[in-house]
């Protein structure tokens, strides 16, 4: 039995056939729309390297059933420049080393993006850093991405009291 | 991860038909169940996926002063409803002190109550497990068994309920409200959760078909407001589950106690109430020996099931604290690390 399922995702409307009611958000986005800027790390809901805005909401997508988010509008790695300008939180994440190897990178800036929108850390870098608790880094780069969140933050938070003004 | 049938019904009557069937389960977001069924520890043949259910998804205040929680409410937003953070603050501390954020965006109230032990051995499908597979023994009873009950547990299972939520939830007298074949009915949430006994397989007071749609808090909890804390003693500093948790609720007037509530995680098969150590408080002054005196009662019936003698005293500790947080007050705001013993306390001693 086969299932048809339709999703936003970064603004384009997918439709999806699945064979499988065991894929996961991720495989979705990975296997069959092949964008593989979101990273399959434990697959467990441990490390948060799978980690997408999901109706604007970060989740983890390897513990989210494809099958229950048709309809959802998802936003991943691949969908947060402005063409070719990075999004502050990337832009923030490479002038403070936020990374080493990479492969958590994705996860902890659609977390970042996820923490900022939901203003709750104020400019506290023990409120960042335990709001991206669930986002493991293994080369230990948590020093520049908590800098780089709480610079994201400013950068953010000014760019829209301009836009107000 | 074993293939399943997967159903979406569109209304509570179609989801408790499909789920009373053998083998089915409910599916809500998933972030437990997935996680089983990817170990192979549960194996449904049908997936209920109850995320559309119409109505579940509120938070109401009540004419009589309570409020009901809609089964689908996610965690953060019940954590982050001002209203609902300030009238009950432990509760609110106990959500944010669990999971990540991630998790606390999708997971809901509801599931929360039904998540199921991190016990090792219960995720091990290669081990012996009473719960898992009844009669199969318990490899937990003689292998690593530093983080496994003191409280409530039998030799066939010695496993400890996980959930945070749950802790000043049931120090707070919530009820859950059911749907099932026979209709509507409501428990104590005090009930919902069995202890093992010889038949650790059954861990709540749900019959096949029963649908948790609303879990309700009685008016007289928000009389608590003013002095009410939740204490998690974790091995790293965050994103991880308790080894000790304590929820202590104080109704304070005058420096006396006119009630006290205290419950215990980590500790028991199930959220653990300590009514013994409550009514060591009432009516007495709120100072240290009362709090001294409350903690070993609520933990006068604990024994070790292993090598685990130390969460004893450690419980005893956690209560301690937990009641002179709640005795200086709720804070304006909560600590940027939640429930965290590593939080400056003011008026609390470090060697409790």
């Amino acid at each position: 039995m086969s299932f048809s399922i339709s999703l936003t995702v970064n603004g384009e409307r997918r439709n999806v056939e699945l064979q499988d009611p065991r894929t996961t958000l991720l495989d979705l986005l990975r296997e069959h729309l092949r964008l593989t800027g979101t990273k399959k790390g434990c697959d467990r809901g441990q490390c948060g390297a799978c980690t997408v805005l999901v109706d604007g909401r970060r989740i983890n997508s390897c513990l989210a059933l494809a099958l229950s988010h048709d309809g959802a509008d998802v936003l991943t790695i691949e969908g947060v420049a402005d063409s070719a300008d990075l999004h502050p939180v990337q832009a923030a994440f490479i002038a403070h080393d936020g990374f080493q190897c990479g492969f958590c990178t994705p996860g902890q800036i659609m977390s970042a993006i996820g923490l900022i929108q939901e203003g709750q850390t104020g400019d506290d870098p023990e409120r960042v850093r335990e709001g991206m608790s669930g986002n493991l880094c293994r080369c230990g780069a948590y020093r520049g991405i908590t800098e780089a969140v709480l610079d994201a933050r400013k950068s953010l938070a000014q760019a829209e009291r301009r836009d107000a003004a | 991860m074993k293939v399943f049938d997967y159903a979406r019904p569109r209304t509570i009557a179609e989801a408790i038909a499909a789920a009373a069937e053998p083998g089915s389960v409910y599916l809500a977001a998933g972030t437990n169940l997935l996680d089983l069924m990817k170990g192979g520890i549960a194996r449904p043949d049908r997936v209920v996926d109850v995320t559309r259910l119409p109505g579940l998804d509120r938070i109401e205040r009540l004419p009589d002063g309570g409020i009901r929680i809609g089964a689908l409410v996610r965690n953060a937003d019940l954590a982050q409803d001002p209203d609902f953070a300030r009238t009950y603050p432990a509760v609110a501390e106990a959500l944010l002190s669990g999971a990540s954020a991630q998790l606390r965006n999708a997971a809901t109230v509801g599931g929360n109550l039904l998540q199921r032990t991190r016990c090792g051995y219960f995720h091990d499908v290669a081990s012996a497990c009473n719960k898992r597979n009844p009669g199969s023994g318990c490899a937990a009873r003689d292998g690593e068994n530093r983080l496994h009950a003191v409280l409530g547990w039998s030799e066939a299972c010695i496993a400890t309920h996980p959930s945070d939520f749950c802790v000043p939830l049931v120090a707070l007298d919530a009820v859950v409200e059911i749907e099932g074949r026979s209709g509507r009915r409501e428990i104590a949430l005090e009930d919902l959760h069995r202890l093992p006994g010889h038949t650790p397989e059954l861990e709540s007071a749900l019959e096949p078909g029963d649908l948790i749609v609303a879990i309700r808090l009685p008016a007289e909890a928000a009389a608590f407001s003013a002095h009410a804390r939740y204490l998690k003693l974790r091995e790293r500093t965050s994103y991880a589950f308790a080894v000790v948790s304590a929820a202590a609720a104080l109704d304070i007037e005058g420096g006396r106690i006119r009630q006290a509530r205290i419950a215990l995680g980590g500790v028991a098969p199930k959220p653990w109430r300590a009514r013994a150590a409550e009514d060591v408080l009432t009516g007495s002054a709120a100072d240290e020996s009362g709090f001294r005196r409350a903690a070993a009662a609520a933990l006068a019936d604990a024994r070790p099931s292993g090598d685990n003698a130390f969460k004893i005293e450690l419980a005893k500790r956690i209560v301690l604290r937990a009641l002179a947080l709640a005795a200086a007050g709720t804070p304006e705001q909560l600590p940027a690390l939640p429930a965290s013993s590593f939080s400056s306390v003011p008026g609390a001693h470090h060697a409790a």
